[in-house]
């Protein structure tokens, strides 16, 4: 039997409020799983597989959208982590020690920036930049090329992934850098000692001892492009339905999260509100997988550290 | 036995030398590549929104009038937010630092860093379920701040947790030797010790839940009217600038950077602020 | 003069605005033992990691002088430490082989970066450098485990046997022995031995058994500076300094 001391009360009372991890996590998973269970009774595996977005019929699906979430965090990794990479070397390996800290002040300023803002800089800059130094000379020269095809316009999936590219700088630049700092400085003495110069020591010692720890930091970025909504939602373009599914990279079109902010109150049907609702679980699921991915990731490199160092 | 070494030296240094100078540059240039967004971003920002400032434009309502409503509306938020997420999320960091040895600690935590990671639009859809439809039955200051505290909880949970556990042991048992309680030690002796740290972590999580919008999209709605009541739609920041990008006109995307500069100043002033408090730490953690 | 094989001139060493060396002039001769001796903190590491320019790798690290390898001073602003690090050779206090290699590819990962690929002739220098280093026949069969994991005296070993196979002219060992048992120390003071046959060798040590065990010559440092230099005979039995009698005769240390 516990005695109601001071100290045994309080420690319940904050086991009890951690509990609110759990709750939230919970509450979430419930919400999105009753809220869909309409659609999903309706439309049953369709619902995943489905391209239409139409609430006439009413059919709905959101492959569109779960292949335009791919396709733009794909991107997003494409160009965001070599550039996070670089930047992560840079300041550890790299930089003279006197511009190391305003340099990762500056890349972490990145992470403060609000997406909303990404999104208005996106629209009413990026896009600009994207459509005439990218889109309209490869579309000119090899439009034949379907990736490279239709009429671009700024707004798509390539604007929306090259933001997501930006935005995800912060998230895998400062994670490298600190794997790449917890690489043991007597490694890099070893190789250096044998006459390797210093890319070498990076390239083959450093990054390959980092690279459980890079992974994972790519994991975790990738976790922020298939999640984020607003910068995405005002560039893309947000074209529902079979008009999204993904041909050109020109094209616009629709990731899950743009899909909801884009929709969520034209749903004037219970049937159309539960297909929102259901496009946030297949959200949401994913995203679980990716966080679960990263974080056994993360913990497998921990071990290995532990018993690889000496 | 010589010959052999010398047949091994093969590669020419000078390539090797590029490649070292190469790389160099080329690391260079990524650091330059994620600078120049920002500079555009900043620049942007300043040159398209500092004209639309002025004392109208901060206090007044409308297109025509200001964003006052939009100030007034994140303000409301984050006081609300602040109310709910800041002592549940600092208590669970209490819980995880001085408890936190067991496996449901570690499952807090791992659920906790989960939630860092959560698409922000999930928390905005549970509060609109919950209590836009089901609670209140309309929109509402309330459902967004609860949107927002989802976010605010697992990273000021985490960072007191870290916090915390930078608070020297001697510390504890020299409080807990005078015959305090451990419970009170944590509050009158832990807590404040770790002070720096702890406000650090609520700047910055504030600072984040101050530029979110998806959440508050499906909660709070927006609204060209100042705060109404805790059953009515709200203005902020982050969703004037969403509503107003979206509306074609001259003088709304005007209205859109102006907001955006207010919103980026109070975002950065506390991340700078936060940066140069605890500027020692900071340090340390880049420097190797 | 002429088996001088590598030379310090008025060389002075700072890390940040501690001054970590004072004006050392010292000279290594070829094929032969120098033991660095000295109490914790006199420089002596500092002092060697200079030899092959490593010591600007540590951070706020500076010096001034010379350091002159065959004659020729490899401060000059003309020459590359890259190539100064594959003439002279190092091994650490601790062992350090690399934990992402197998042990062939720790003797073989100086060769491959400049080009070398797994054949006859690698294996061969491979096989070689392990023989060199007294640790062939323990590993042969083991070639392809990872480079950690082996024992700690034998990794130290594999840390030689990874200098030897540059062929480097000079082998640095900074302490090679401290973080090892006395068996596994005996191994490599042994092995150090057999190494003056064709290399140059400068060696750290605060274990002043070792130094006299093993060197051709001695030098005392105390609190940055050379304090005496002499043939090992000399220093152990009739040092000419006070601080260096008192030293070997244990007063402090």
């Amino acid at each position: 039997m516990i005695k109601l001391t001071g100290d045994n009360i309080f420690k319940v009372l904050v086991a009890v409020i951690a509990a609110s991890a759990i709750v939230i996590l919970l509450l979430n998973t419930y919400v999105l799983i009753t809220g869909s269970a309409n659609v999903f009774a309706t439309s049953g595996f369709g619902f995943i597989s489905g391209r239409n977005w139409n609430f006439d019929i009413p059919s709905f699906g959101v492959l569109p959208a779960i292949l335009g979430t791919l396709i733009t965090s794909g991107i997003a990794l494409l160009v965001g982590v070599p550039l996070s990479l670089g930047i992560a070397i840079f300041i550890v390996e790299m930089a003279p020690r006197a511009i190391r800290v305003p340099f990762s002040y500056l890349v972490e300023m990145l992470a403060a920036v609000p997406s909303v803002i990404y999104g208005l800089w996106g629209m009413l800059v990026l896009r600009f930049w994207v459509l005439d130094y990218i889109e309209t000379p490869l579309n000119t020269h090899l439009g034949w090329f379907p990736l490279f095809s239709g009429t671009p316009t700024g707004y798509g999936f390539l604007t929306a992934g090259l933001i997501l590219a930006i935005m995800i700088i912060p998230t895998v630049a400062s994670v490298s850098r600190e794997v790449i700092s917890a690489v043991p400085n007597s490694i890099r003495e070893a190789a250096y000692g044998i006459g390797a110069t210093k890319w070498e020591v990076i390239r083959h010692w450093v990054l390959s001892y980092g690279r459980s720890g890079i992974f994972g930091a790519i994991i975790l970025g990738l976790g922020r492009a298939i999640g984020e909504t607003m910068a995405v939602t005002m560039v893309i373009g947000n074209a529902s339905g079979a008009s999204g599914m993904p041909v050109s990279l020109f094209q616009t079109g629709q990731t899950l999260p743009s899909l909801i902010a884009g929709g969520f109150f034209d749903s004037q049907t219970a049937l159309l509100s539960s297909a929102y609702i259901g496009a946030g679980l297949v959200l949401l699921a994913i995203s679980l997988l990716i966080n679960v991915a990263a974080h056994v990731m993360m913990t497998r490199v921990l071990k290995v550290k532990g018993g690889a160092v000496e | 036995m010589v010959n052999l070494f010398e047949k091994l030296n093969l590669h020419s240094y000078r390539l090797r030398k590029f490649k070292n100078k190469f790389f160099y540059i080329l690391c260079l240039i990524c650091v330059i590549i994620a600078i120049v967004p920002l500079l555009s971003i900043l620049f942007e920002v300043i040159v398209r929104g500092a004209p639309a400032i002025n004392l109208q434009f901060l206090t007044g309502k409308g297109l025509r009038g200001g964003i006052g409503p939009a100030i007034q509306g994140t303000m409301i938020l984050i006081g609300l937010t602040g109310a709910i997420g800041i002592p549940i999320g600092v208590l669970t960091g209490v819980y995880l630092a001085e408890y936190g040895t067991n496996k449901y600690a570690s499952w807090i935590r791992s659920i906790n860093n989960i939630l860092t990671g959560f698409p922000s639009i999930i928390v905005g859809i549970t509060a609109y379920s919950l209590i836009v439809v089901g609670l209140i039955g309309g929109f509402s200051p309330i459902a967004g701040a609860v949107a927002l505290s989802f976010i605010l909880i697992p990273i000021v949970a985490r960072t007191t947790e870290e916090s915390l556990k930078l608070v020297s042991n001697s510390v504890r048992e020299a409080s807990m030797a005078l015959g305090i309680h451990r419970w009170r030690t944590i509050i009158s002796v832990v807590l404040p010790s770790a002070k720096g740290g702890l406000i650090t972590g609520i700047l910055l999580g504030v600072a984040r839940i101050a530029g979110e919008t998806a959440p508050i999209l499906l909660t709070i709605m927006g609204s060209s009217f100042f705060f109404g009541g805790f059953n009515e739609s709200m203005d902020a920041l982050p969703l004037r600038i969403f509503i107003n990008s979206q509306l074609h006109t001259q003088a709304a995307q005007t209205q859109a950077w102006g907001a955006a500069l207010v919103l980026i100043l109070i975002v950065l002033t506390l991340n700078i602020g936060v940066r140069l408090a605890s500027r020692g730490r900071y340090h340390n953690k880049v420097t190797r | 003069m002429d088996n001088i094989k590598i030379q310090s001139v008025n060389l002075n060493a700072w890390f940040g605005t501690k001054q970590a060396l004072k004006d050392i002039n010292l000279s290594i001769k070829a094929n032969a033992i120098t033991a660095i001796i000295g109490p914790s903190g006199c420089g002596k590491s500092t002092f060697i990691r200079t030899l092959n320019r490593m010591h600007e790798l540590t951070p706020t690290a500076k010096m001034s002088g010379q350091i002159l390898l065959d004659s020729q001073n490899i401060y000059d602003p003309i020459v590359d430490p890259v190539m100064i690090r594959r003439r002279v050779g190092m091994v650490f206090q601790k062992p350090n082989p690399f934990p992402t290699m197998s042990i062939y590819d720790n003797v073989a990962a100086g060769l491959k970066l400049t080009g070398a690929r797994k054949d006859k002739n690698l294996d061969e220098v491979v096989k070689y450098s392990l023989q060199q280093a007294t640790l062939w026949d323990e590993v042969k069969d083991d070639l392809k485990k990872p480079g950690t994991s082996i024992s700690g005296g034998q990794q130290q070993r594999l840390c030689i046997a990874r200098a030897i196979a540059l062929q480097p002219e000079v082998i640095l060992m900074d302490e090679p022995t401290s973080a090892l048992d006395p068996i596994a120390s005996a191994k490599i003071e042994r092995l150090v031995v057999e190494l003056k046959k064709n290399y140059t060798v400068a060696i750290v040590t605060h274990n002043m058994q070792q130094a006299s065990r093993v060197s051709d010559y001695t030098a005392f440092m105390y609190l940055g500076n050379l304090i005496e230099f002499g043939s090992t005979k000399d220093i152990f039995e009739s040092p000419k300094n006070q601080l260096t009698e008192r030293y070997i005769t244990g007063e402090f240390g």
